[in-house]
């Protein structure tokens, strides 16, 4: 027993010691929003006073706050709507063009996101829809696409279709069987789907970048970005440490929080990819 | 279904012999399976055709027209954005760059993922908890991550210049943004501790595929270690490290974030990305034509990388 513990100790130390290196910016990050640091309203002690920065800047934290959740809030929505219908229509029905539009779908990916910006820039403004949130969130929601379509289409197709068929049976529309029966057993491939979009949204930068151009519409990342920029010569390193912890502590709650989920659901894509 | 649920009709006339009731003429049009499939993916072919397929034909309209940023004549003007984009003189750095960064990013990061991923493969204690901690800075993002090692590459009030100088290893405050090649490291480390966990998972999923038996019979037959690891592992690893090869390279080909946040293309645009030129074109040179057509120049690059790729992966897949 000793012989064998002492035998995974280099293990340990070196698993151990990368854990560190992983969680030192982490942590260091979040006491250094805390701590005094010259040029920040942090001067002496420890404190809130970065986060009060934070709270008045421009337009004010919680105004990027409620952008930041609003765009991924519509972001999860559109997604998970349009691929669960989409994943059903794929899996359940046969129609001309089925298998040209999921390719088309899954061709999503071989295009560079930023490739189409510029352009969708310009074609947002004919619609109206430049830098308004919701035209944002669509743009988020299409880069989703092939992946949550992907996703859902499998999840439908891994459900026995006697379930549905007695739905029909008893009844019930396809929209009713939908709803009704599969909608519950496809709710693991929704969790991914969400989470996945979630992560996505919250987290994206060169999309609000480029198409949003109203300070006060900016999601929070470009907003904590913007602080820094826009600072000439001083720089507030704690205003900018207290935004990346009101960045990163949704995302790492949710990734605890559904970790499981996450991991299945990238194992199951990753499986097939 | 329908053979079973309405009785009526043979109610009604039973003295007609029974066909076997056929559903398609008596449901309307809208009710076929056909007619729901098409609803039903009718969302998906709206998205599909406004957001990708109208996009992607607009960029190449845009990239044979003059078009500024702001109002003015809209004209064609092929091919002079296409020259415009080659005879500019960030256009042959920022593609040497983005490629060497790529291939840096690459090396490094694949390598330390294939590390971790053996660290904690096994069902050692602990294994979960040291897979999650490599994982959470995958779940920060990348602008995120970005603005924090900003802060932590900071001279004056950064950590790492303060504990270089306190093991006496440095004299003065490290500027490790201040060069161009301490900018370039500096950012593959953080790109490398941002996505090294994202990448374990990829290589986890194909180190559990790989069966327990063919192990065995290699230790039965008195392989080392090291061979087992060079003559199974490595092989049978294959297709996880060509996904996980495709995916890297595409995503640092196409860098912008933490170049953009980290080092704004500087010190003397020495770090400026293919996607940061775009970006410049379009936003700062206010020439969306231009930006067009390096959008169309990268697109066709990447759809020829992937499409060689792919078949690299299927061939790893089949062997």
């Amino acid at each position: 027993m000793l012989n064998r513990a002492l035998g995974r100790t280099p293990h340990y130390i070196v698993a151990g010691g990368l854990a560190v290196l992983f969680l030192f910016p982490l942590l260091w990050n979040t006491w250094a929003s805390v701590s005094p640091q010259p040029g920040t309203a942090q001067q002496s002690g420890y404190g809130l006073g970065n986060y009060r920065t934070l709270l008045d800047y421009d337009a004010g934290l919680w105004r990027y706050l409620l952008n930041s959740t609003a765009v991924s809030a519509l972001t999860v929505a559109v997604t998970l709507g349009v691929s669960l219908l989409g994943g059903y229509a794929f899996a359940r029905f046969d129609f001309p063009g089925r298998n040209a539009l999921f390719l088309l779908t899954l061709a999503i990916l071989m295009v560079p996101y930023a490739t189409l910006l510029i352009p969708l820039y310009v074609l947002l403004d004919r619609i109206h829809l430049q830098n308004s949130l919701v035209g944002l969130s669509l743009v988020l929601a299409v880069f989703q696409l092939p992946f949550a379509t992907f996703m859902m289409r499998i999840s439908f197709e891994a459900v026995p279709r006697e379930l549905e068929e007695s739905a029909l049976v008893d009844g019930c529309g396809t929209a009713g069987a939908l709803r009704r029966v599969l909608l519950p057993a496809v709710r693991p491939g929704l969790i991914t789907v969400g989470l996945f979009a979630f992560l996505a949204a919250w987290n994206d930068f060169i999309a609000p970048l480029i198409l949003i151009s109203d300070s006060e519409k900016a999601p929070l990342p470009l907003a904590v970005a913007n602080l820094r920029q826009q600072s000439m010569g001083a720089v507030d390193y704690g205003a900018t440490e207290a935004g990346v912890v009101v960045l990163a502590v949704p995302c790492l709650l949710v990734f605890l929080l559904l970790q499981r989920h996450y991991v299945r659901g990238f194992m199951s894509g990753a499986l097939k990819g | 279904m329908q053979v079973k649920a309405p009785g009526r009709a043979t109610h009604a006339s039973p003295a007609r012999p029974e066909h076997p009731v056929r559903p398609r003429p008596t449901t309307p049009l809208w009710r076929s399976r056909t007619a729901q499939g098409l609803a039903y993916a009718a969302p998906t072919a709206v998205f599909v055709a406004v957001f990708f397929l109208l996009p992607l034909l607009l960029v190449g309209q845009m990239s044979l027209s003059d078009w500024p940023l702001l109002a003015g004549d809209r004209g064609g003007n092929a091919p002079e954005n296409y020259t415009d984009v080659t005879d500019s003189p960030l256009f042959w750095p920022a593609i040497r760059f983005t490629l060497l960064y790529t291939v840096l990013v690459t090396v490094v990061l694949l390598g330390l993922a294939l590390l971790l991923a053996l660290l904690v493969q096994e069902s050692r204690p602990a294994a979960g908890f040291f897979r999650t901690v490599y994982f959470l800075p995958g779940a920060v993002g990348l602008a995120s991550a970005s603005l924090l090692f900003w802060g932590l590459y900071s001279p004056t009030t950064g950590p790492l210049s303060r504990i270089l100088e306190s093991l006496g290893l440095v004299d003065d405050p490290v500027s490790f943004l201040g060069s161009p090649t301490s900018a370039l490291l500096s950012t593959v480390f953080l790109v490398v501790w941002k996505f090294a966990g994202f990448y374990m998972l990829i290589l986890l999923v194909g180190l559990q595929r790989i069966p327990h038996e063919v192990y065995e019979a290699a230790r039965t037959d008195g392989a080392s270690r090291g061979q087992i690891f060079r003559s199974i592992t490595l092989p049978l690893l294959r297709p996880s490290l060509a996904l996980s090869l495709l995916l890297c390279v595409t995503g640092s080909l196409l860098a912008f974030d933490q170049f953009f946040i980290l080092t704004k293309g500087g010190p003397d645009n020495s770090t400026v990305t293919i996607v940061q030129l775009i970006y410049r074109e379009a936003f700062q040179r206010l020439d969306l034509g231009t930006a067009a057509a390096l959008s169309i120049i990268v697109l066709g690059a990447l759809l020829l990388l992937n499409v060689l790729q792919f078949r690299g992966l299927r061939r790893a897949d089949e062997s």
